[in-house]
This record gives C-alpha cells, sequence and structure tokens, in this order.
C-alpha cells in the first residue's frame, strides 16, 4: 500500500500515523509537507491530529486553505482514500469534503481518555477489516470534537450508512453520539478517535490497526 | 477605512463559552444577563474610499475564510 501522511505546522500526531500504518499494514509512509502542491499517485492520504496553524481562527480552517489541500482533493475525487483523524476531521470538515463541524466540547472541557466505539458500518474501507466485530477500544484528546451538522444532514449521514463510528459514552457532546462519518463516495473518513494511538496492545488497545487494515486490503 | 467582520455562532448552535460567562456572570452577582453570546472581530484596514466595495470584499472573505457557513454567521461594518 502506498500512503503519506500530511504534515501540517502544528501536527503532532503525523508520526504516529506514520508508525500505525507501518505496524498495521507492513508497508512504511511517506511523510508530506504542507506545502507540496502535487502528490504521488497513493492508496491512502492521512490528515493527522494536532493542532494545525495553531487552531488559529478556528480548528482546522487555515490548514484546509494550504496548498497540499488542493492536491487531497484532486487526489479524493479520484477515490484515493484519506483520513483525517482529529484535527484532521476537522480539517476535511473545513475544506468541504465532509459536512459539517466539530464545535467546543459540550463540558468545554479537553478530553482524554479512552473511549468505546460502536462500529455502526463494517462495509466500509476503512472498516472492512473488523469482520464480525462491533466494538473498537480507542482514545480521545480533543477539545473541538463536539460533531454538529443540521438534523437534515444528520437524517442523511444515518440514512445513507455515513456513520462509521458513534460514542458509546458521548464524551464531548457530539450529535447522536457520532465519532466518525464518511463522505458520499465513501473514500472520505473523518474520525475524531486515533486509531493512530491504539494500533498494539502495548498502547492499551490494538482496536485501530483493522482501519489502516482495511484500507491496505481495498489498496 | 476600517472594517470589522463580526462573526457569531448562529442561534440554535449551543454556545458553550457563552453559556460558562453566563454562569460566572451569575456567580458574581450581576443580575439580569441572559443569551451571553462569544463572537469574534476580524478588524483590518481597507483601501480606497468606496464602502460598497469594502463590503462586498469583507463579505466575500467572511464566506471564503473568517467564518464557517455551517456553525456561523456574520455582520460585516465599514466605518
Amino acid at each position: 500500500m502506498k500512503s503519506a501522511v500530511v504534515v501540517f505546522p502544528g501536527s503532532n500526531c503525523d508520526r504516529d500515523c506514520a508508525v500505525a500504518i507501518e505496524r498495521s499494514t507492513g508497508s512504511k509512509a511517506e511523510m508530506v509537507w504542507h506545502m507540496e502542491s502535487e502528490l504521488p499517485p497513493l492508496d491512502l492520504i492521512v490528515l493527522p491530529g494536532g493542532f494545525s496553524y495553531g487552531d488559529y481562527l478556528r480548528c482546522g480552517a487555515m490548514a484546509a486553505l494550504s496548498p497540499v489541500m488542493g492536491a487531497v482533493k484532486v487526489a479524493a475525487e479520484r477515490g484515493t482514500a484519506v483520513v483525517g483523524i482529529c484535527n484532521g476531521f476537522q480539517v476535511l470538515c473545513e475544506a468541504g469534503m465532509l459536512p459539517g463541524a466539530l464545535l467546543r466540547n459540550a463540558g468545554l472541557k479537553y478530553v482524554c481518555k479512552r473511549v468505546t466505539l460502536e462500529i455502526i458500518n463494517s462495509q466500509t474501507r476503512f472498516t472492512s477489516a473488523y469482520g464480525e466485530k462491533r466494538e473498537a477500544v480507542m482514545t480521545v484528546g480533543n477539545g473541538e470534537g463536539n460533531y454538529f451538522a443540521d438534523e437534515e444532514t444528520l437524517d442523511r449521514l444515518e440514512g445513507e450508512g455515513r456513520v462509521v463510528f458513534r460514542y458509546q459514552d458521548n464524551p464531548n457532546g457530539s450529535a447522536r453520539a457520532i465519532a466518525g462519518i464518511v463522505n458520499a463516495g465513501g473514500n472520505v473518513l473523518g474520525v475524531m478517535p486515533h486509531p493512530d494511538r491504539a494500533f498494539e496492545l502495548d498502547l492499551g488497545s490494538a482496536d485501530g490497526a483493522a482501519l489502516f487494515q482495511s484500507v491496505a486490503a481495498s489498496a | 477605512m476600517k472594517v470589522r467582520v463580526e462573526v457569531f455562532l448562529k442561534a440554535g448552535v449551543l454556545d458553550v463559552q457563552g453559556k460558562a460567562i453566563e454562569a460566572a456572570l451569575g456567580g458574581l452577582g450581576f443580575a439580569g444577563v441572559s443569551e451571553v453570546r462569544v463572537g469574534r472581530i476580524i478588524a483590518y484596514d481597507a483601501a480606497g474610499d468606496d464602502r460598497a466595495a469594502a463590503e462586498t470584499q469583507g463579505k466575500a472573505m467572511a464566506d471564503k475564510l473568517l467564518a464557517n457557513a455551517v456553525i456561523e454567521s456574520y455582520r460585516v461594518e465599514v466605518a
């Protein structure tokens, strides 16, 4: 599998993502600086967690306009799998590649803890390797992880099977406890919890590995 | 010209900062304060003296970057 991890100024999970991809799938990821405006042919692009551009203006707002995002959009339109994790999810929403937005957590506090996710749709390119598994344990670390979209959009996401992960115990007030969604084409995933922090048992959970393995299997 | 773009969360989008500040103000004894909303002001100088053009430019910038239409509304003020 050919994969790349985008590095924005302020990204802090870029290396975690690269290690997670390599340990989960056996293939090395390339690191791509945000100023690049072209990407080589890829099977997977990961937008990592962190605080791109210092979270200035709104989380992900500036990163969404960086040169690399033009290339990410082109790749996504051609069907390349794109995963935005945490800040990467915020970037995808700001870039208009996923519907909705991530608001300040309902409890106002930064939430950093282990969460159990329900795998709502295991037929996606990002969840096929979960098989019969219906739950996955990962960690969240966010201050603005409160997923928001209008009711009509939420109904559509649910109706079209685009809600991929849901929190069992909603940590941040997300609408309908949504933790991860895909775009209409099914090749762009935004997920607030970190599969990159849960890819081997030494980290407390290995449930994130199957996400990268799903993409590798479809590559 | 001095231009100010005011950005607020739309009505119906829970403003948790506003709620927290409202509760704190109540705790300090300020009575009769409700519907506290926290917004953002982006202020800048616009060249020329065409107010309508400055307003159009401010709106275009708000649509493109300064506000997120999914959750926020904005107002452009040219002084």
